[in-house]
């Protein structure tokens, strides 16, 4: 059975576009069939992020439209199998997305046999922001440990509960999983960032994983590659164990403290 | 520099409990306005008029929520009277 999870944060820049390619490369490495939209349309940046920016010939906006087949505009993934992506459109305006054509777009890849379906949303809470959700089973609130941002990923809850197609049909509610990036173990011993447990505590939503500020996200996003697959990286093992217990599995939390530095960098370094 | 800041430091307030503190002062008054029905701001304006009718009031001094106690909805008007009408 197909499940539909919306990305979303309604604050920008906090990595849900990072998340959304992240999250879904895991799930297709996980040997399931995985279909990530971008639903950023007039600003589509997932493509670049998934390093298939060239290989755009119809997107989301064309199928909605019925410019293209869905066949068409489905980018597989040259890395992983089981991984296709659907680019935002970068030209049409944000109006060209509508209700019933989103359903259309997901009831086919439904049909199509795909196991989960990615909805990365824009930033926001507009009409495209709506649209990413309204079809969700479950949500990946992406928020970072700052106070903008977590207002704003509790404006955007408000929405989940109130404004879905599960809420407006009294169905069960949708699942949400809160995942805190950006985060800084050593500012938060200093006292200088929000706990993970002060975030859980402000937005009463279940933590799925924390994801260290890493130098890698960067490095990865410059060569097109889903910081995931950097092996090595800490932002790849904590969206590993994201991924993991995201499909049931029990694992403990990694990355919410800092290293230990020794006495002469504490006092001498920075 | 790294030593004065952290000898320093020590006495600085926290900046994430500020966050803290005020976060959750914000979001509950924004989660009461976000719950509220939509014929609240209607029923206030009403009420409000009622009420000018034998009292000076200020606008902003009636303050009118819906919340949740023990399984029953309840209606809170809250309203000061000025000074000289006592």
């Amino acid at each position: 059975m197909s499940r539909v999870v919306v990305v979303t944060s309604g604050k920008g820049g906090v990595g849900k576009t990072t998340t959304s390619a992240s999250f879904s490369t895991g799930l297709a490495l996980k040997g399931y069939k995985v279909a990530v939209i971008d639903f950023d349309v007039g600003l589509r940046n997932l493509d670049l992020i998934m390093g298939c920016e060239r290989r755009v010939v119809y997107d989301f906006v064309n199928v909605v439209q019925g410019e293209a087949s869905l066949q068409q505009a489905l980018i597989k993934d040259k890395r992983i199998p089981n991984l296709y992506i659907l680019a935002a459109s970068q030209t049409r305006d944000k109006d060209a997305l509508t209700q019933e054509g989103v359903e259309r777009v997901i009831e086919q890849l439904k049909e199509a046999g795909f196991d989960y379906i990615i909805c990365d949303s824009p930033a926001g809470i507009e009409k495209g922001a709506q649209l990413a959700l309204y079809f969700a089973d479950e949500a990946l609130i992406v928020t970072n440990p700052e106070v903008s941002s977590v207002r704003d990923s509790d404006r955007i809850l408000g929405i989940l509960q109130a404004k879905s197609r599960r809420a407006e049909k009294g169905e069960a509610p949708i699942v949400e999983h809160l995942v805190l990036t950006r985060y800084n173990p050593s500012r938060v011993e200093a006292g200088e960032m929000l706990s993970v447990d002060d975030v859980i505590d402000l937005l009463s939503v279940k933590l799925l994983g924390a994801v260290p500020e890493s130098e890698d996200v960067l490095n990865a996003s410059n060569s097109g590659m889903p910081v995931i697959m950097e092996d090595k990286s800490a932002a790849s093992q904590a969206y590993k164990d994201i991924v993991e217990r995201f499909l049931g599995e029990e694992i403990e939390h990694r990355f919410l403290t800092a290293e230990k530095k020794g006495l002469f960098k504490k006092l001498f370094g920075k | 520099m790294a030593l004065l800041d952290y000898l320093l430091g020590q006495r600085k307030k926290k900046s994430a409990n500020l966050a803290k503190d005020r976060l959750q002062i914000l979001l509950a008054h924004e989660r009461s306005e976000r719950n509220a029905p939509d014929y609240l701001p209607k029923m206030r304006e009403e009420i409000l008029a009622v009420i000018a009718k034998y009292v000076d009031i200020d606008d902003e001094k009636l303050q009118i929520s819906v919340d949740e106690a023990n399984g029953f909805e309840v209606l809170e008007l809250n309203l000061v009277l000025p000074e000289h009408n006592r």
